[in-house]
């Protein structure tokens, strides 16, 4: 199947030799760090974790969001998503491989990565996720490749598969739940302890992810013959929808806890998010600038009128991807260390180099995405440009 | 083809079965002595070792850093003009940072603008070593705290789980930066977190913990505390002590004599 990916038009490998370029520099930006040590990232003795590993938990929930296609499909019969379900978890797989990459380049001693698995520690929520990603991963190859080749000769999908499939609907839930132990299980930072912090991960990867699907339909009919309806989008668009009124109803919930009460500890978090605290301010304004998306993508969302408008709903869609990627692949891992359990408050900002590694490890995703949907909408034979198409479609009404 | 399935597998099995065989040998060969690596005889050993810290004398002897520099000197501990890549196992705070859930409005007053000095609690619940996904961090039955830097794989889980900020990872290579190489010690290398170790080592060769035999005011105290005779049991019988963050179950083992 994968000879399917190498032929294509010279805007497919224009495309692809873009990725390959920015993966690329990627590359040698993290020889690098590989020569040099994480010193050359902006992290410090008190910010000790940053932009990797924040990129990692938002992309856990990319992944996770893919259940949002999977279990209407096949829990519910809802056949509209027939077509997006492989699309879903190919983005799942992909995420997951970037969320896999984010941990490898942020590891001070990346060659020792087996002595996870050689010592396996259960008493460690890090072996979980470990686990968990792994078996998720795992679990979205097996379902793409059986229904794909299934899909290639023509025949319904083996009976076997069916229980794989359903399997994958906790295991979605249980990887954005692990990554959210990683961090709410830890008495030192009060950011992160708090039991909401689980639901609000899943809310909001049940938001984004939809929003990212939504978005990836909408390019990909643009330029192939691929078009799931209308029907798919408006449902995904409802879905998205509910997703982000819930996960900001979850954050409101959190600003009450932390502020009604009161504890300098819990506040300060909030502080240095929303208002800079002790001259540290680099994270407002891409938090209020996060609160507004949110609030305008609410808005376009719940308003029907607007939500069925298929422009205004990219537009939406675009509102809560980024207002989620501000939360969580900036305010969220940062804001746990700021202040530190001492009080300091170190500024951290990402290196040239370190987003040079991240944007490269996004073009790998990317890269990964456009390959998996060139070979299925290859096999489906929808492949080439609308407007060749309508040419065919004139030329064979005029004949 | 030359090679049929069958012989392909006598082939793999007699290979595998020459590994695992040069393996078993090799791990019986290796138990060959080497005393240099046995505690020695007279080491010290405690059931639950522990460190007193008198603020008292601390507080007469301003700015003393006499227990830092002997840390840092026998420990390899390398100096860093940049404050991010700072590696710290003994170091002094200010009062409301070390404790911040501690009363401190006109009761203390006088302590408060007294550095502490802080290191590594050698908790008896510590968090650090419940987060390590590959046992590099690890306790001792004597309490102490210990770090395998060869084992770590420098995913920093540890210095999020510490509320104590105890943890410091290598950013760099520390070897440039170390002014004098202790060879008694090992240098470390980049990519893994250390910490204060309470001189496990020292500890084998009889010797006390390098800052305690620093401190010639007698302000750093190390000793047993499951001993009933033990000094640091009896300055804590006769004292008021406080512990860092008691409220987080962690169960520090150093205590500070206010």
């Amino acid at each position: 199947m994968l000879e399917k990916a190498l032929v294509g038009d010279k805007k497919y490998w224009t495309w692809v030799g873009f990725l390959l370029v920015v993966i690329g520099i990627g590359f040698i930006a993290y020889l690098r760090q590989l020569a040099n040590g994480l010193t050359v990232t902006g992290l410090s003795r008190d910010v000790t974790w940053g932009f990797y590993i924040a990129q990692f938990t938002f992309l856990v929930g990319v992944a996770a969001s893919a259940v949002m296609v999977v279990l209407p499909y096949y829990l519910h019969n809802y056949k509209a998503f027939g077509k997006l379900t492989i699309l879903g978890e190919f983005v799942a797989i992909s995420s997951v491989i970037m969320c896999m990459l984010f941990i490898f380049v942020d590891m001070g001693q990346p060659f020792r990565i087996m002595n996870v698995i050689l010592h396996p520690t259960p008493n460690s929520l890090m072996f979980w996720d470990m686990f968990v990603l792994s078996g998720y991963l795992v679990l979205n190859v097996l379902i793409s490749r059986i229904t794909l080749d299934s899909e290639r000769k023509g025949i319904a999908p083996p009976g076997w598969i069916k229980p794989i499939i359903l399997l994958s609907i906790p295991w979605a839930i249980s990887i954005h739940t692990v990554t959210a132990f990683l961090y709410s299980g830890l008495a030192a930072r009060a950011f992160w302890m708090t039991a909401v912090l689980a639901p609000r991960f899943l809310a909001s990867a049940f938001a984004s992810g939809p929003a990212l699907l939504i978005l990836i339909v909408f390019v990909i009919r643009k330029y192939t013959r691929f078009d799931p309806g209308k029907e798919p989008v408006q449902k995904l668009a409802e879905i998205v929808t509910y997703a982000m009124a819930f996960n900001i109803f979850l954050i409101l919930m959190e600003v009450f806890t932390v502020l009604y009460s009161s504890i300098p500890e819990h506040i300060e978090h909030f502080q240095f998010l929303f208002l800079g605290l002790h001259g540290n301010n680099t994270l407002v304004p891409w938090m209020w600038t996060s609160v507004i998306l949110a609030i305008l993508a609410l808005i376009l969302l719940i308003n029907p009128k607007t939500r069925r408008n298929e422009s205004v709903l990219g537009v939406a869609c675009v509102a809560v991807f980024a207002s989620i990627w501000i939360d969580k692949g900036l305010g969220m891992v940062v804001t746990g260390f700021t202040p530190s359990p001492l009080g300091a408050v170190t500024k951290y900002w990402p290196t040239w180099n370190e987003l040079l590694i991240a944007i490269g490890v996004y073009a790998i995703g990317f890269l990964m995405v456009t390959v998996f949907y060139k070979i299925t909408l290859s096999l489906r034979g929808e492949i080439s440009a609308p407007a060749k198409i309508e040419e065919k479609a004139r030329v064979g009404s005029t004949v | 083809m030359g090679i049929d399935r069958r012989k392909f597998l006598t082939i793999a099995g007699l290979t595998a079965a020459s590994v695992i065989g040069r393996k078993a040998l090799g791990d019986s060969l290796s138990v060959a002595p080497e005393s240099n690596l046995l505690p020695e005889e007279n080491r010290l050993i405690g059931h639950r070792w522990a460190m007193v810290v008198d603020l008292r004398k601390c507080k007469e002897q301003h700015n003393c850093t006499k227990c830092i520099d002997a840390c840092n000197a026998v420990h390899n501990i390398p100096q860093f003009d940049n404050p991010k890549d700072e590696v710290k196992w003994i170091w002094k705070e200010h009062f409301k940072e070390a404790f911040p859930n501690q009363e401190k409005e006109y009761i203390l007053e006088g302590l408060l603008e007294t550095p502490i000095t802080v290191m590594c609690n050698h908790c008896d619940n510590p968090p650090c070593v419940r987060v390590c996904p590959t046992q590099a961090t690890w306790k001792r039955e004597d309490g102490i705290v210990m770090m395998d830097m060869h084992r770590c794989i420098g995913c920093r889980y540890c210095v999020a789980a510490c509320p104590y900020g105890s943890r410091s990872f290598n950013w760099r290579d520390p070897r440039p930066f170390i002014k004098e190489i202790n060879k008694d010690y090992p240098t470390r290398t980049r990519g893994v977190v250390e910490k204060c170790n309470f001189c496990a080592e020292r500890l084998a060769r009889g010797q006390m913990p390098a800052c305690v035999e620093a401190c010639e005011e007698k302000a750093l105290i190390f000793g047993d505390l499951e001993d009933p005779d033990s000094e640091v049991r009896a300055l804590l019988r006769e004292n008021f002590a406080i512990r860092r963050k008691p409220n987080l179950g962690t169960n520090p083992e150093v205590y500070y004599i206010v």
